[in-house]
């Protein structure tokens, strides 16, 4: 059905099965799906060599993810492929909640300016492969990528993992000081160590049709209860690139996944959305349910699981690949700095509290929407209606009406990483939250941006007061920020990095590799910021190198 | 569950019987669809008004245990 073939990647015969050796590697990534690609690109902007087995050659077919948010799209941007991504997405940031044909909620996430990257945008998940596909291909010596290895057998030992690998031209064995389980929703590496995956499932059946067409939908999230072309249902719409759309259909838990499925009756129900006057073309659809569970555990030993192979959620929200990069954000640092025995394993046993927190709640909102979109019961129905009911007239309804929490940078607040904060330093980032981005200029007034400058070091993000020295301490980068232009720092010329962090002259901020606010005071004080990092378990390392 | 107390007196101010009377005047001649989706409303529209979730909660919980069987 698709109307484009997908892209192959070449096979190569792994270096084990052409005669040499059976080699060590510090980072074997199972799976190239969005989040393992993520892994390896930021281990390897790290300094960290992986090597990628994936048992396909191609990027992701069918309808599956499309909404990056505008965190991922960070943590992309850090990677190196933000630019690409948004110049080929669609940007929105507004949504549209409909009842019948009434229009009930509208909504914008982010209104005000100042930010490099958009709320949202809509990108078919094969686009989103493909560029970090290619990035990939910038790190020739750190990232090995293997295309038809499948792993058939993991056994994990003390200090690491033996991975039993399949390919076209027979089986090889793989030494690995350390696994990234990144392999998916049906996680091989998940079953092989018997780990449960426990959860909810949802009966709801829901048809994702995505269709090619010339038709004027704006750019944004149109959802619809109960539409007047889908009764007593609810429907979803996206545009994408490509003039492509997609739509889900909640179809009721009885409906048949098969003959829901075929094209006779998916074209009746687009037809239905878009008008008798609109020619399409069907590209892909499936009918689907949906589940959300979880690992309980996300590191186990050696083997550490991320994306979907340790979290699913439903789609609603776009918590999914969102929550997946963010892990990898969360992981990529610290596992490369415990493989340079630089922190103790303690520092990615840690990755398993702060992102089980992001689970938690990605797990919590998805499966709530799903709740108030698919009542079960005469009261949930009746609780629903009113809900939609009294939205339009009640601002306090239209805060229940429960159409997607959409995917957000999850706080993590609650890891003992983070430095209590001391109430000290005005404004919204208190430590535990991804950082804001604002806009910069450098001495000669060119414009850049606050996260482009973190990179992804530690740190000390400083508003130092007039005349004073830009702070530093070992083991950190510093990052001044000034309210004029000034040699050694950056021009805050809009004001509003020092609105977003409260900085008024002396502020200072720890920031972690991922771009989360590790600690923040009112002034600097060396002891301050060494107890703060002491609290990751470093030692001393060579001066941070910043990668290609 | 927080600890919240709910009041067992009047909050009525003693006109109690004219509340009543027009709760009961509000499910005339609903059907029982009807009468479930005004109570519906009406419990968010409480639930709002009082301005404070725990209170909404305890009021759930109490609401709860009281029509459980004895
Ligand atoms: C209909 C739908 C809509 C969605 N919409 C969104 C959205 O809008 N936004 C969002 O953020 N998320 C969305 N998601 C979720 C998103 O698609 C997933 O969260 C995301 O793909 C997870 O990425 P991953 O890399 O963890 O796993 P996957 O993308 O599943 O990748 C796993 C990879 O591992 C490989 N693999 C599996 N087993 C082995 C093995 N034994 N050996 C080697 N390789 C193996 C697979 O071939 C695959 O390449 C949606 C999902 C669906 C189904």
């Amino acid at each position: 059905m698709a109307s484009q073939e997908p892209i192959r990647f070449p096979y190569r015969t792994p270096p084990e099965l052409s005669g040499n050796a059976v080699r060590r590697v510090p980072v074997a990534i199972v799976g190239a799906g969005p989040v393992g690609l993520a892994a390896a690109i930021d281990l390897a902007l790290h300094g960290v060599p992986s090597v990628v087995l994936d048992d396909n050659d191609t990027v992701s077919t069918g309808s599956r993810a499309i909404c990056w948010a505008k965190r991922t799209l960070e943590i992309f941007d850090r990677l190196g492929v933000g630019d690409r991504m948004v110049a080929k997405g669609v940007t929105w940031q507004r949504g549209r909640v409909f009842r019948g044909e009434r229009e009930i909620y509208a909504f914008d996430l982010l209104p005000e300016g100042g930010h490099k990257m958009p709320a949202f945008i809509n990108l078919q998940q094969y686009y989103v492969e493909e560029y970090l596909v290619a990035r990939c291909a910038d790190f020739p010596e750190l990232i090995d990528l293997r295309w038809r290895n499948r792993v058939a057998g993991v056994a994990p030992h003390e200090d690491g993992v033996r991975l039993a690998v399949e390919t076209p031209d027979g089986s090889y064995g793989l030494e690995a000081d350390w696994v990234v389980a990144a392999d998916g929703a049906r996680s091989a590496l998940r079953t092989m160590l018997g780990l449960p995956f426990a959860g909810q499932d949802f009966e709801e059946r829901f048809l994702i049709a995505d269709v090619r067409m010339q038709a004027p939908f704006p750019n944004e999230r149109l959802f619809w209860f109960e539409p007047t072309f889908h009764p007593g249902q609810s429907a979803l719409l996206h545009r994408q690139p490509d003039d492509v759309f997609r739509i889900d259909f909640q179809l009721g838990p009885e409906a048949d996944p098969i003959a829901e499925r075929a094209p006779d009756r998916v074209i009746p129900r687009v037809q239905a959305v878009v008008g008798p006057d609109t020619p399409f073309e069907l590209e892909w659809c499936s009918v689907y349910a949906f589940r959300c569970a979880r690992l309980e555990r996300f590191v186990h030993g050696r083997v550490v699981f991320a994306g979907d192979s340790a979290h699913v959620v439903s789609p609603f929200g776009a918590r999914g690949g969102n929550g997946g990069i963010q892990d990898v954000d969360n992981l990529a640092w610290k596992l490369a700095r415990v493989v340079r025995s630089e922190a103790p394993v303690a520092l990615v046993e840690s990755y398993e509290a702060e992102r089980g927190h992001g689970a938690d709640e990605n797990i919590l909102n998805s499966a709530r929407t799903t709740t108030f979109m698919t009542p079960k019961s005469a009261a949930e129905m009746a609780f629903r209606d009113a809900v939609l009911t009294l939205a339009p007239d009640h601002a306090f309804a239209r805060a229940l009406v429960n159409a997607g929490r959409l995917s957000r940078p999850c706080s993590l607040a609650t890891s003992a990483l983070q430095t209590p904060d001391d109430g000290t330093v005005a404004g919204p980032m208190a430590p535990g939250l991804a950082c804001l981005d604002a806009p910069l200029a450098d001495l000669a007034g060119r414009p850049t941006w606050l996260l482009a400058e973190l990179g992804h070091d530690f740190v000390l993000l400083a508003f130092p007061e007039r005349g004073a020295d830009r702070p530093a301490v070992p083991g950190c980068r510093t990052l001044a920020i000034s309210t004029e232009p000034r040699e050694g720092a950056f021009h805050d010329r809009d004001g509003l990095a020092a609105a977003r962090y409260g900085g008024a002259p002396g502020v200072t901020y720890l920031i972690r590799p991922d771009q989360h606010v590790a600690a923040r005071w009112s002034g600097f004080d060396p002891a301050a910021v060494a107890a703060a990092l002491a609290r990751f378990g470093l030692s001393a390392r060579p001066a941070d190198r910043r990668a290609a | 569950m927080s600890g919240t107390e709910l009041r067992r007196g009047d909050g009525l101010r003693g006109r109690g019987d004219d509340v009543y009377e027009a709760l009961l005047a509000a499910h005339h001649g609903l059907d029982d669809r009807s009468s479930a989706a005004l109570n519906a409303r009406l419990i968010l529209l409480l639930a709002n008004e009082l301005d404070d979730p725990d209170r909404v909660l305890a009021a759930i919980e109490l609401a709860r245990r009281a029509g459980a069987v004895r």
